[in-house]
């Protein structure tokens, strides 16, 4: 498969599982998203979100069901990671090393040509290059997103991972993250968005999906046109389980 | 092009002797610790029993294997603070390669320290400064290769448990015991004047013990991670 | 009690009895050579133990059924109980055949490295919480204590051939009477049983107590 095939799946997930011991993290999801596409995903703690994107990112193994990324199957090999760019709700990041040593690294890692002016683009396009040669344990929980940020999109990834990536920013912050996700899906970069904010999860989407117990339980193909009623779907939903 | 093998394990290396070289934390208590530990050995024996230049070589080697470990600790304490290691195992490179770039950092912090504490240890046990100085930092590069091998892959699988600090010396000690039974003999030997032949076998003994544990330590490391 | 339990009592019974009242005593080292009778298949079991942890440690990385992984943990644990019978009956031995308690040599230095590998071994699965992670792990150390061995023996042999120890009394025993050697073959036997028994029963436990912790989550 490849990548000029453009209705080609950019992710491909069939009735994955992963358990741990004999906890179901993840009991059978399965989805498709095209290049393009933005998938927000909600669920409350212990739905399994976290699980799905480690597995997409190659840090865990499915226990069944597979899980393809431009058609490779995962965990896949080196080439398959390279396409694939991941911000968790750790920040990922040494802290006794710069914004730029930081994001540069990353560069390294992935072989991207010029690493320290790739990391300086990056950071400027997050809008913290001011803040390149500041050690990252001294910033400040928004900044350091942004920079985390930075880190996983420096490589120019073609599946974008983020969990949770609006935690810790301020307004200018989100907005800063927001128009670069605008940026890069209209460039054809899928994302996986996971969030606790229904509201800044949705004026991304493209489709939406809600996890409870490791299963989708409801899946919209298109975009929520009412964000409230959606919302107030979603609390219903969890309210209903919790019971 | 992602890097390959041993490119992905220098960039791994150079941003662990980058951090390292940044706090400085760990590689001066080290040194610190080392230079203590001269002092305080020194003491501890009867001199009038055992000469100084007698002592010399354990002590040498006993600074080696604790002030080592010190190094190791923190080698997967930078990956987990804020789970770096999560961004180096979706990096496009190896599992392997990580090890290796790990395994190199820490190389050249026991290495670090032991260029000073040995010539330390010579001068404050008024060891005659002569050839013998330069063989036994060559055996403590010898012996270091596998340490780190062994005290690496230890240190990883230490990091992800309730015990870090205290299961790394547990784990590891019984596999430095062949290491420093040779180191140990072998420098006593040569600072006492022997022919270096009569150290052959601690030499080869070293060398087999490096090849092994090199090996085995990487190809197992794939396992000591979240998979 | 299970039969195999069974079985193992009244062997190591057997054998006791055998030791103490059916053979003869050695006429150098006098009635404190019978414990050569519990030391040496303990040394035996021991040994057996460990290599069956190294190769259900081999097989776990390769085939990962959780079963092998219970085998090791089980096998270790008897491992640990035979190999502190072999440092507590050697000093008890040696003390009147070689005149001190303890002796750098080769086995009895062997013996307790490896107990120290395996005291780590059980520690370290006490401390990983979860259930493959620890299989892993242990499974790594496992296999990793077996490739010590061979660096232990070796270190010994050449440590003791430079640095040539007093020997009150050789230990050598060339030849030994067909009582004695019989005895001796009954007390591999049960040892090698009672090893087969501690394990079994422990994988029991081991059993039961993974099936409760998946009732837990």
């Amino acid at each position: 498969m490849t990548r000029s095939d453009a209705s080609a799946p950019e992710v491909e997930v069939s009735a994955l599982a992963r358990h741990f011991g004999r906890r179901r993290a993840l009991a059978g999801v399965s989805f498709t998203l095209r290049a393009g596409d933005a998938l927000a995903l909600f669920g409350p703690n212990g739905a399994g979100k976290t699980t799905l994107l480690r597995l997409l990112a190659g840090l865990l193994k499915p226990t069944s069901g597979t899980a393809r990324i431009e058609g490779e199957l995962l965990p896949g090999t080196a080439t398959t990671r390279s396409r694939v760019g991941l911000i968790s709700h750790h920040s990922l990041l040494y802290g006794a090393l710069t914004a730029a040593e930081n994001v540069a690294f990353s560069a390294r890692l992935y072989g991207v040509a010029d690493p320290e002016q790739a990391a300086l683009r990056a950071l400027d396009r997050l809008g913290v290059a001011d803040r390149a040669a500041t050690p990252v344990r001294l910033l400040s929980r928004g900044l350091l997103q942004r920079v985390s940020a930075a880190r996983a999109l420096v490589h120019g990834p073609r599946v974008l991972l983020a969990d949770e990536p609006y935690t810790g920013l301020d307004a200018a912050g989100a907005a800063a993250l927001t128009s670069v996700l605008q940026e890069l899906l209209a460039g054809g970069t899928t994302l996986i968005l996971v969030t606790h904010q229904l509201d800044e999860g949705l004026a991304l989407a493209t489709q939406a999906a809600i996890l409870l117990r490791g299963q989708v339980v409801r899946h919209d193909h298109t975009a929520i046109a009412d964000p409230a009623a959606y919302t107030a779907a979603y609390r219903a939903l969890v309210r209903a389980d919790a019971a | 092009m992602p890097p390959d093998f041993f490119a992905a394990a220098l960039i791994v290396a150079r941003k662990d002797l980058a951090i390292e070289f940044r706090t400085r934390s760990a590689y001066f208590s080290a040194l610190v610790f080392a230079l203590l530990a001269i002092v305080v050995f020194y003491f501890a024996w009867d001199r009038t029993a055992v000469g100084s230049g007698d002592l010399a070589p354990g002590v040498i080697w006993v600074i080696f294997v604790f002030g080592g470990l010190l190094g190791l600790h923190r080698s997967f304490g930078v990956e987990m603070h804020d789970r770096a290691l999560d961004a180096l195992l979706a990096a496009p490179v190896p599992r392997e390669s990580l090890f290796v770039g790990k395994a190199l950092a820490n190389l050249v912090f026991v290495l670090g320290v032991q260029v000073i504490a040995i010539p330390a240890v010579f001068v404050l046990y008024k060891v005659p400064l002569g050839i013998e100085i330069l063989y036994v930092i060559g055996l403590a590069v010898l012996a270091a290769i596998g340490f780190v091998a062994v005290g690496t892959l230890f240190s990883s699988m230490a990091s992800n448990t309730r015990l870090a600090e205290l299961l790394l010396p547990l784990l590891t000690l019984p596999f430095f015991i062949p290491v420093v039974v040779a180191a140990a003999s072998s420098s006593q030997r040569v600072i006492a004047g022997r022919p270096l032949a009569e150290s052959m076998a601690w030499l080869q003994l070293l060398v087999a013990f490096d090849i092994v544990f090199v090996y085995a330590c990487t190809f197992a490391f794939p396992y000591t991670l979240e998979e | 009690m299970s039969r195999l339990s069974l079985v193992a009592a009244v062997a190591m019974c057997a054998t006791y009895i055998r030791v103490f009242f059916f053979t003869p005593i050695d006429r150098f080292q006098g009635a404190a050579q019978k414990i050569f009778y519990i030391h040496a298949p303990a040394a035996w079991v021991a040994f057996l133990a460990f290599f069956l942890v190294a190769i259900a440690s081999g097989m776990y990385l390769w085939l990962r059924d959780e079963r092998l992984d219970r085998f090791a943990e089980s096998s270790a644990e008897s491992g640990v109980i035979f190999t502190t019978v072999v440092l507590i009956t050697g000093p008890i031995w040696g003390r009147p055949v070689w005149g001190t308690w303890w002796e750098w040599e080769m086995r009895l230095t062997l013996t307790l490295v490896l107990w120290f590998v395996y005291l780590a071994y059980l520690v370290l699965r006490s401390v990983v919480d979860d259930v493959q992670m620890r299989a892993r792990y242990s499974a790594v150390l496992g296999m990793l204590g077996a490739l010590l061995i061979p660096f232990i023996h070796l270190s010994v042999y050449l440590f003791r051939t430079q640095h040539p120890l007093p020997v009150v009394m050789k230990t050598s025993r060339p030849s030994m009477p067909n009582d004695m050697l019989l005895t001796l073959a009954i007390g591999f036997f049960a040892t090698t049983i009672l090893y087969a028994a501690f394990t079994r029963t422990r994988y029991r436990i081991a059993t039961v107590r993974d099936a409760q912790l998946g009732d837990d989550a």
